[in-house]
């Protein structure tokens, strides 16, 4: 299989099953790309999240161009962004021409009673592995627990907390040195 | 005309969007309702309900669905709304890319460098922060149900919330196979 073959199906893939937005996909994205592929490696995607975070657009969608791009340039970059957006674009469409009446189906219904808080556990899980690899340590434990607290409790931007600490980590890098 | 109207509109909406999904929305909802007026306001409301329902990142589902109304509504046949479905869908993605393309080839460059290596090493745990936070502000009514109003519903959310998250992390099930499982689960059990 072509590598551009294997990028559009790993990203349709991953794109197919990622409901409930953005961060219900982190897990899939990193058992497929990271696990599976070895396309990157667990580091390389934490800085991955940080990047697609930071940038305007979509989350999921920015990050298929980045590990694209980082694989093949900008047509790997292409392909993986579209391969996100093709399902889709495709599920909506079905269902704008035929199925107006989804919403109300009470099977459907009853299946994403059962889905939703099975995202809000895949969103969770990661958390813990994550904090493994990103050095998490008696000195540095406070930034996540802070992060946590300003974006959930206070309603703060993600974005903030990402400046902020980029700004911190550039002034430390400096002094350190 | 409606299809250069749908390129600017949704091009706008893309660059302008920080923070994922969410913050999209009342974007959309202000220029395709408000200024626009591609839509009434329940319609709106639908289309955000279909999103949350569908695979797919939702600002794409959003755009895709509001692509392929706004055209129906203006007269046009099917087939001409299937094409403003589609570009208004690559009209949210082609701007961040460009720009991701850019901070890639930089980043790519320079991710040996002592500076970028730090603010990353900064970076790495404010993700672990986000992602909690996230699952944080989700574990709501609307998810879960209310223990006061419907508590078989609570308390079986609860179990495949626990299951879910042990199934996951202790037994590596893969993610996939764990969605298909719980929605399984909801179509015999509710």
């Amino acid at each position: 299989m072509g590598i551009y073959t294997d990028i559009f199906l790993t990203f349709a893939k991953i794109g197919s099953f990622t409901l409930g937005g953005g961060y219900a996909m982190v897990q899939i994205m990193e058992k497929e790309v990271v696990d599976k592929k070895q396309w990157l490696s667990h580091e390389e995607f934490m800085d991955t999240l940080v990047v697609a975070q930071s940038t305007p657009g979509l989350f999921a969608i920015d990050m298929a161009s980045h590990i694209g791009l980082k694989l093949k340039g900008v047509r790997g970059g292409i392909v993986g962004a579209l391969a996100t957006a093709l399902p889709s674009i495709v599920a909506i469409l079905l269902i704008a021409i035929f199925f107006q009446t989804f919403r109300e189906n009470i099977y459907v219904e009853k299946v994403f009673m059962g889905v939703r808080p099975c995202v809000v556990a895949l969103i969770l899980a990661p958390c813990f592995s994550m904090a493994k690899k990103a050095k998490l340590n008696k000195r540095n434990w406070w930034i996540p627990v802070i992060t946590a607290l300003l974006i959930s409790a206070f309603g703060m931007s993600p974005i903030w907390c990402i400046l902020a600490a980029g700004i911190g980590g550039f002034i430390y890098g400096r002094v350190k040195k | 005309m409606i299809f250069v109207e749908l390129f600017y509109v949704f091009s706008k909406i893309g660059i302008f969007n920080f923070g994922g999904g969410y913050a999209m929305l009342s974007l959309i909802q202000d220029e395709v309702v408000n200024k626009h007026e591609w839509m009434t306001i329940n319609e709106f409301t639908d289309i955000v309900a279909i999103s949350q329902s569908t695979p797919g990142p939702i600002g794409i589902n959003c755009a895709t669905y509001t692509g392929y109304t706004a055209v129906i509504h203006a007269g046009y046949p099917t087939w001409a709304a299937v094409l403003g479905a589609v570009l208004a869908s690559l009209s949210v993605i082609w701007l961040p890319f460009i720009l991701m393309v850019s901070i890639s080839k930089f980043l790519i460059k320079h991710h040996e460098s002592r500076t970028v290596k730090s603010v990353f090493g900064t970076l790495r745990p404010v993700i672990v922060g986000l992602l909690a936070a996230a699952a944080i502000m989700l574990m709501s009514k609307e998810n879960f149900g209310s223990p006061s109003e419907s508590p078989f519903v609570f308390i079986l959310s609860i179990i495949i919330f626990l299951f879910a998250f042990v199934g996951t992390r202790l037994y590596k099930i893969h993610p996939i196979l764990m969605i298909l499982l719980c929605g399984l689960a909801g179509l015999l059990i509710y």
